[in-house]
């Protein structure tokens, strides 16, 4: 069993809420993003979601727009990421980390290669926005076979029959999309995530992750009540952003925010 | 690729593949939406009730069939046979349009109510806000910020046509931006939104859907030669930035092995430069906008900005179907530099009267290249995509010429 699944079947358990955070690579630069990841897990990450930052970044709102824009400035690539995520190993081999992103850096990197290169470096799940499960049987394939976990997305518009077909594919979590639109929208309504939720877990035992529209504690409390694991992403990346590159108020910024969230889901388990 | 004879049309495949390229490499989001296009574009491709509709709007709103016209003295200059589709006559003065008549007629078959569009020069806006017009539905054209300050004529016409034209300042405030910008909106508002693509990218079923649209053009052009010549032509010349227009002269003569096919890409300031839209030419293949295709990118995977003095070119992506006839051999890709392309501007005005787009005028430019190496029986038809109206102060920049 991977470490993700391992990780989340331990919390669930113990049936406490997984806080998945999320930033983008290299914003403002690798120094902070590997610094902010240790920071993280101690102000109660559970699983570290990395940002892989590309041009064109088509589903997502416009703080993660712009925090892809930052890092690509910084000329980040794949490889760098990678290279920070072993170095995020060196002190940490207990947090899961998922790689997030989309396509094309992977496809141009090679399946085979990327996916060698990102076990080496100590990822443990790999998620690819514009690569739905159905697309190429041999990219999940090649995942799979070096032990990364698939997760795919699920949204309020997917079928019952897809529902189906992408749980039987995904390791690791499912990431269910809290609404219809891009990251860090405001719409969350908590009556259609949870029955969508009810329907999702008609067909998986996979553990449940929630995100796109998780703006504070609050928010995050809420969807805690019906899910495995909260994501948050647009909430801290806008955080990074405002503290315009001052690294301690990133960084107190963040631990403040995520403490926050963590206390929050924390008090509504039974 | 094998001796096996390949049927075009039967591409793409039922999952949208052209051979490696194509696809739906989409958010899960708007997959089902996809299905639900998808159902309804096959669904009335075969209804005659929608085809006569989608006719009749083609003759009597559009203006089709657009002529064939035989340029005598230009051909007598180059020494090759030229014949020019006049798209340029179309309404709107421009390919796109045939393209968004269909897809409104569909978008209103299903019952959507509010329109989208991504756009560059601003052909594909104007076209898509003038059949929201006709159709008393709700129009949003996305376009880049450089790309509004350069076609400032276009923006107010899609304004006056009621559509709201909303500025994309991210990335590269260019065409492919507009494009992000538009995805986003369809997955913020899927319910009610119908989403027109301009060109045949996107994720399937787009490139096949747009491509069929389009496909007027290749299916007159080809009666229309027979007509005049008695044979089909020798040669079939076309400029591509998405390569919708190409796309759409091409496909009816696909399996028509004895017609060469010439797509002609943006080479902007020189393919050595680096300053250009070609991803054909000189890219390589990628995923990008919900299609596998040949893309303009850096050894990390990022799209890179282009280059050409024609906004409708200047995209860093190419269609799908494109990219797989490059690598089946069926059609033979070439580029054509900005000089090139302004030379052939005004040669065809001054010799035939008839002022080109700047981007047909890449098509002209290297009908120009052919007709030098064949012989003057030989037979080019070249599709004139789209009329220069539009482009007259990006020419008369470059020649130093203020307009006031």
């Amino acid at each position: 069993m991977s470490r993700l699944q391992a990780y989340l079947d331990k919390l669930k358990a113990k049936q406490k809420t997984a806080l998945i955070p999320y930033i983008t690579a290299g914003d403002p630069n690798l120094d902070v993003s590997l610094q902010l990841m240790h920071k993280m897990v101690s102000a109660g990450a559970d699983i570290i979601e990395v940002g892989v930052p590309f041009s064109d970044p088509m589903a997502d709102g416009p703080v993660i727009q712009r925090a892809s824009e930052r890092a690509l400035k910084q000329q980040v690539t794949l490889h760098a990421i990678l290279a920070m995520v072993q170095a995020f190993r060196d002190k940490n081999t207990q947090t899961p980390i998922v790689l997030m992103g989309y396509l094309n850096p992977i496809e141009v990197m090679g399946y085979e290669h990327f996916a060698q290169a990102a076990v080496a470096a100590g990822v443990d799940g790999v998620l690819t926005v514009d690569m739905p499960p159905d697309e190429d049987a041999r990219y999940l394939q090649i995942i799979k076979q070096a032990q990364l976990d698939p997760v795919f997305l699920l949204a309020p518009t997917t079928t019952e029959q897809r529902i189906q077909k992408i749980t039987a594919l995904a390791q690791g979590f499912v990431y269910y999309v809290s609404l219809k639109g891009v990251t860090g929208a405001k719409q969350l309504n908590k009556d259609s995530v949870k029955n969508k939720l009810d329907i999702i877990k008609k067909y998986t035992a996979l553990p449940i992750g929630v995100g796109f529209g998780i703006s504070d504690a609050d928010t995050a409390a809420i969807v805690a009540q019906y899910a495995d694991a909260v994501v948050v992403g647009s909430a801290l990346v806008k955080r990074i952003e405002a503290a315009d590159g001052d690294v301690t108020k990133i960084v107190n910024d963040i631990e403040q925010i995520l403490r926050s969230m963590r206390t929050a889901i924390d008090a509504i388990m039974p | 690729m094998s001796d096996q004879v390949i049927d075009f049309t039967q591409y793409p495949d039922e999952s949208g593949h052209f051979g490696i390229y194509g696809g739906r490499f989409a958010s899960e989001t708007l997959m089902a939406s996809l299905d639900e296009l998808q159902h309804a574009y096959k669904k009335y491709l075969q209804d005659p009730e929608f085809l006569a509709e989608l006719d009749a709007d083609l003759h009597d709103y559009v203006g089709r069939p657009s002529p064939i016209y035989y340029a005598q003295r230009w051909s007598q200059k180059l020494g090759a046979k030229i014949y020019l589709k006049r798209e340029d006559l179309n309404h709107t003065g421009a390919h796109k349009v045939n393209n968004t008549v269909g897809q409104a007629l569909l978008a209103k078959r299903m019952g959507k109510q509010r329109i989208i569009a991504e756009t560059g020069a601003g052909q594909h806006g104007v076209a898509t806000a003038t059949v929201a017009a006709r159709l008393g539905m709700e129009c949003v054209v996305y376009m880049g910020s450089e790309d509004i300050q350069r076609q400032a004529l276009n923006v107010y016409r899609m304004k006056l046509l009621g559509a709201s034209v909303i500025p994309v300042s991210s990335g590269s405030c260019t065409l492919k931006d507009a494009l992000n910008e538009a995805m986003r909106d369809w997955v913020t508002n899927i319910d009610n939104t119908f989403y027109i693509i301009g060109t045949v990218a996107g994720p399937h079923p787009y490139p096949a859907m747009v491509r069929d649209f389009q496909a007027v053009i290749g299916r007159e052009a080809r009666q229309q030669i027979l007509e005049k010549e008695a044979r089909l032509p020798h040669s079939l010349v076309a400029c591509v930035g998405g390569g919708s227009n190409a796309i759409g002269l091409f496909y009816p003569f696909l399996n028509d092995q004895e017609v060469d096919i010439y797509g002609v890409e943006a080479a902007g300031e020189g393919l050595h430069t680096g300053k250009h839209a070609a991803p054909l030419c000189a890219g390589k293949p990628g995923v990008l906008h919900g299609n596998r295709t040949y893309l303009m990118e850096d050894e990390g995977g990022q799209i890179i900005p282009t280059h050409s003095i024609s906004a409708g070119l200047d995209y860093p992506g190419v269609g799908p179907e494109h990219a797989w006839l490059k690598d089946v051999k069926r059609a033979n890709y070439v580029a054509v530099t900005d000089a090139q392309a302004l030379e052939a501007f005004h040669d065809l005005t001054q010799t035939e009267g008839i002022m080109p787009a700047l981007e047909s005028s890449h098509a002209l430019a290297y009908a120009k290249e052919l007709a030098a190496k064949v012989d003057k029986e030989h037979i080019i038809v070249i599709n004139l995509s789209g009329r220069g109206d539009k482009d007259i102060h990006t020419v008369a920049n470059l020649d130093e010429i203020r307009i006031t």
